[in-house]
C-alpha cells in the first residue's frame, strides 16, 4: 500500500471528494515511533461544525491524532487534510508534495486551537496576558479590542474577577478555564481537546464540562475531543469513534455507539470504563 | 598587625585602584561569559548536527584546557604567534569569558530543556513563531533556573581574577601583596585581603539573589526576604554546584 | 602569522612536562583524597546536635570557598614557610574542595530517606551503626559522581601550585618557556595534555552518573 504521500501525486485530483467537503480529512495516517506503530493507516472525516469525541483504551493513539492536527508531531505516513489543504505537506516541484515549511504551518495552524489535560498556561503571564498575548503579537490585534475580547472570555468562563491573577494562584479547573478562554482567543474553527478533565480533581471536573457543553451548544466551532468521560461525550457528541490498537474500529452517533454497539471490542470497553 | 593597617589606611587610593580593576575584570569577564553561554547555549540545541558540534567541540576545548594555562596562553604566547601585545586585563576578560561561557552555555542548554515541554506546544498551539515561542515563552521561564548556577559562575570568576597578580595587572591582590612586602605583615595581609573577596562574593550574591526574586515574582512565585541573605550554600544552590563543576553532565 | 613554529622545543620539552604531570596527577589524586575526607568530616560536623558546632562550622565552610584559592595558596605558603611547598598546596587544594564537597555531603545524606533514619531507630540501632552500616553507604553512592567531578575540576586548578613553586607540569612549561622563549608551544602543548587527561575522564564521569541514574 503507497503510503508514502511524497510519491503521490496531488491530493486534490487523486480525492477530489474528499478535499471538497469534509473540513478535517485523514487519509491512510501512519504514526509510528521507532518500531512501535501507533497509527495504523487511520482513515477518518470530520465534518465542518460537528462534534467528534474520540474514545478508547489508553494507549490507542487518540492523543496523537490531537497532536497530529496541532503539528506538534510529525506525520509518518499519509495525508492530513484541513479545509482540503494538505496539514503537513505544500506543493512541491512537478506537483508533488514536500514536507510543509514552518510559515505554511502556520497559515494552517490558525484554523486550530487546542487545550491540554496539563492546561499549559504560561506561568510568566498573568491571566489576561496569557489571553491576550497571541491575538497581539500573532494576529496582530489591537491590544485594546483584545483586552475587551478577553474580559469576554473570561465572562463567559466564569473568572473575570480573576483578570489579573497569575496562573499559580489558580485552582486546577480555573486554570482549565482559562486555558478554553485563551484557545477561544484565538477565533479557532477547530477545537480540540486533549483529555481536559484528566488532570483535574474530581469536584473540578463539572465546571469544565459544562462549559464546553456551552460552547458546543452556542458556537458553531468544530471540536474533536480525546475523553474519558462517556456521558459528556454522549452529550456533546455528533459522532463518536472506538479507537483500538491505531484504528478506528466503530463509529456512529453516540446513541448507537453507546447504546448497541456492534463491536465486540467497543462493548468491552464501555463496560469496563461505564 | 598596627603596621599593616596604618599602611592600609595612608594608601587608600591604591586600595581603591586594586579593588576596582578587580571588579572590572569581574564585570567585562561576566558580560563575554553570559554572551557566549547563550550562543553557545543556542547552538548545543540547534536542530543541525554541524552547529551542534562546534558548539560541542568550543565548550568541550574551553572546559578541558585548565583556564590558567588559557590565561598564560594569551598573555605570553599570543603576542609571539600574531605579533600583537594585548593588555592584562584584556587577556583576564577574555580567558575568564571564554571559560565560564564555557561552563554557562550548560547551563542555558539545561536550563531551556528543563522548561516543560507542554509550554512548548502551548505556545505552538496559539500559533507563535519560533522567535516568539523563545523570546515570550521559554526564556523567561528558563532564566530564572539560570540565576542560581549563574550566580555560581560569577563567583567562580571572582575568585578566577587573581590570576590577573600573575600577569601583572595591578588588581587587589597585587596591590594587598605589594603592602604586605612593604610592611613585612604577612598573615594580617592575607587575612585582609580574604576578608575583602569574601565581602565582594558576599555582594554579588546579594544582587543576585535580588535579581532572582525578581524574577521569580514574574512567575508568580515569591520568596520571603529573608532568603535574600542566604548564603551560596543555600538548598537551591547546592545542584547548581555540581552542575557547575560537572557543566550540567553531558 | 609569520611564527617559526619551534618543533624540536616541543620535542625536547615534552618529556619535562610530563615529568611535571606526575606531580600534577599526584597532587590531584591527594588533594581529592584529602578532600573527600575532611568534606565527609565537615558535613557530620555541620549536623552536630549543638550551635556551638554548626556555626562557626557553617561559617568557616562558607569563608573557604567564597575566598580564591590562589590568595589561599599563597597566604598558607608565606605563613607556613617551613613545610614542603607541595605539602602546603596539597594541604590547601583539599581543604578548598572540601568546602564544596561538604555541601555535596550534606546533600547527599539529605537524600537519604527519612524512613531509613526511623527503620535505624525501630530497630533500636546505634548512632555509630546507623551512620556506618545505612546512611553513609547511601550517601557515599549519591556523592559519588560529583566528586568525581570535583576530581576533575581540582586537577584544572593544580596549574596553581606553579606559583608556590611546586614542580608541576605548568611550573615544567614556564621554565622551559622562558629559557628558551618558546611560550607558544609550551603552553599550547601543557593545553593539550590537560585536555587529553581531563575530557576522556569526564565523558567517563557522566557515564558512571548515567549509570548510577543521576
Amino acid at each position: 500500500m503507497a503510503t508514502d504521500p511524497l510519491q503521490k501525486t496531488n491530493p486534490e485530483d487523486r480525492a477530489p471528494e474528499t478535499a471538497a467537503g469534509h473540513l478535517v480529512v485523514f487519509d491512510q495516517v501512519v504514526k509510528r515511533y521507532g518500531d512501535h506503530v501507533v497509527l495504523d493507516h487511520l482513515d477518518f472525516t470530520v465534518e465542518r461544525g460537528q462534534h467528534v469525541t474520540l474514545i478508547g483504551p489508553s494507549g490507542s493513539g487518540k492523543t496523537t491524532i490531537l497532536r497530529l492536527l496541532m503539528t506538534l508531531e510529525r506525520i509518518s505516513g499519509g495525508l492530513i487534510m484541513v479545509s482540503g489543504k494538505p496539514l503537513s505537506h505544500m506543493a512541491g516541484p512537478g506537483g508533488s508534495l514536500k514536507p510543509a515549511s514552518e510559515k505554511y504551518q502556520r497559515e494552517i495552524r490558525k484554523k486550530i486551537g487546542m487545550v491540554f489535560q496539563q492546561f499549559n498556561l504560561f506561568p510568566n503571564m498573568n491571566v489576561l496576558q496569557n489571553i491576550t498575548e497571541s491575538p497581539v503579537n500573532v494576529l496582530g490585534m489591537d491590544r485594546a479590542e483584545a483586552e475587551e475580547r478577553a474580559e469576554e472570555l473570561l465572562d463567559m468562563v466564569g473568572l473575570r474577577e480573576k483578570i489579573t491573577a497569575h496562573p499559580t494562584q489558580l485552582s486546577g479547573g480555573q486554570q482549565q478555564r482559562v486555558a478554553i478562554a485563551r484557545a477561544l482567543a484565538m477565533r479557532p474553527e477547530i477545537l480540540l481537546l486533549d483529555e481536559v478533565t484528566s488532570a483535574l480533581d474530581p469536584e473540578l471536573v463539572a465546571g469544565v464540562l459544562d462549559l464546553l457543553r456551552e460552547i458546543a451548544r452556542t458556537t458553531d466551532i468544530t471540536m474533536l475531543c480525546v475523553t474519558h468521560e462517556m456521558n459528556f461525550a454522549r452529550d456533546i457528541s455528533d459522532q463518536v469513534l472506538m479507537f483500538d490498537s491505531g484504528r478506528v474500529i466503530e463509529s456512529g452517533p453516540p446513541e448507537k455507539l453507546f447504546g448497541d454497539p456492534d463491536h465486540e471490542r467497543t462493548r468491552e470497553f464501555l463496560s469496563a470504563v461505564l | 598587625m598596627g603596621d599593616f593597617y596604618s599602611y592600609f589606611f595612608d594608601h587608600l587610593p591604591n586600595v581603591w585602584s586594586g579593588l576596582w580593576v578587580t571588579i572590572e575584570a569581574t564585570v567585562l569577564g561576566a558580560i563575554v561569559a553570559l554572551a557566549l553561554s547563550f550562543a553557545f547555549g543556542f547552538m548545543a540545541n540547534s536542530r543541525h548536527v554541524l552547529v551542534r558540534g562546534v558548539s560541542r567541540v568550543i565548550v568541550e576545548f574551553f572546559r578541558g584546557t585548565s583556564l590558567y594555562v588559557q590565561l598564560f596562553w594569551l598573555y605570553y604566547a599570543f603576542p609571539l604567534l600574531f605579533s600583537y601585545e594585548l593588555t592584562p586585563l584584556f587577556c583576564g576578560v577574555v580567558a575568564f569569558g571564554m571559560n565560564y561561557g564555557a561552563y554557562g552555555s550548560e547551563v542555558v542548554r539545561g536550563a531551556l530543556n528543563a522548561v516543560p515541554k507542554g509550554q512548548w506546544e502551548a505556545a505552538v498551539a496559539l500559533n507563535m513563531t519560533p522567535a516568539q515561542r523563545m523570546r515570550r515563552v521559554i526564556l523567561p521561564q528558563a532564566w530564572v533556573q539560570m540565576i542560581p548556577p549563574f550566580t555560581n559562575l560569577l563567583i567562580q570568576l571572582l575568585k578566577a581574577t587573581p590570576l590577573l597578580w600573575l600577569i601583572t595587572a595591578a588588581d587587589l591582590t597585587t596591590v594587598i601583596q605589594q603592602m604586605r612586602d612593604r610592611t613585612g605583615e604577612t598573615t594580617w595581609a592575607y587575612l585582609t585581603l580574604l576578608v575583602m573577596y569574601f565581602i565582594l562574593a558576599y555582594a554579588l550574591t546579594l544582587l543576585m539573589n535580588l535579581l532572582e526574586r525578581h524574577a521569580k515574582t514574574r512567575l508568580g512565585q515569591h520568596t520571603s526576604a529573608r532568603s535574600l541573605l542566604r548564603s551560596r550554600s543555600a538548598e537551591s544552590a547546592e545542584k547548581a554546584e555540581v552542575a557547575q563543576a560537572t557543566g550540567g553532565g553531558g | 602569522m609569520n611564527y617559526q613554529w619551534d618543533w624540536d622545543a616541543v620535542r625536547e620539552a615534552f618529556p619535562l612536562l610530563m615529568e611535571g604531570f606526575k606531580t600534577t596527577l599526584l597532587a590531584t589524586v591527594l588533594g581529592t583524597l584529602v578532600a573527600a575526607v575532611l568534606g565527609l568530616v565537615v558535613a557530620m560536623a555541620g549536623r552536630a546536635p549543638t550551635r556551638l558546632v554548626t556555626i562557626p562550622v557553617r561559617a568557616l565552610t562558607e569563608f573557604v570557598r567564597s575566598t580564591p584559592l590562589l590568595v589561599q595558596l599563597v597566604g598558607a605558603y608565606t605563613i607556613f614557610n617551613s613545610f614542603e611547598p607541595l605539602t602546603i598546596g596539597i594541604a590547601v587544594l583539599g581543604i578548598h574542595y572540601a568546602s564544596y564537597l561538604s555541601e555535596v555531603y550534606r546533600a547527599g545524606i539529605d537524600a537519604v530517606p527519612k524512613g531509613q533514619w526511623e527503620a535505624c531507630r525501630a530497630l533500636s540501632m546505634s548512632p555509630r551503626r546507623t551512620w556506618q552500616a545505612v546512611i553513609l553507604p547511601q550517601a557515599v553512592r549519591n556523592v559519588l559522581p560529583a566528586l568525581g567531578n570535583y576530581g576533575i575540576a581540582m586537577f584544572k586548578e593544580t596549574p596553581f601550585l606553579a606559583v608556590i613553586t611546586v614542580s608541576e607540569m605548568v611550573f615544567e612549561a614556564q621554565e622551559y618557556g622562558s629559557e628558551h622563549f618558546v611560550y607558544a608551544e609550551v603552553f599550547t602543548l601543557a593545553g593539550l595534555i590537560f585536555l587529553a587527561a581531563s575530557y576522556p575522564t569526564s565523558l567517563l564521569m557522566r557515564k558512571l552518573e548515567k549509570r548510577l541514574g543521576h
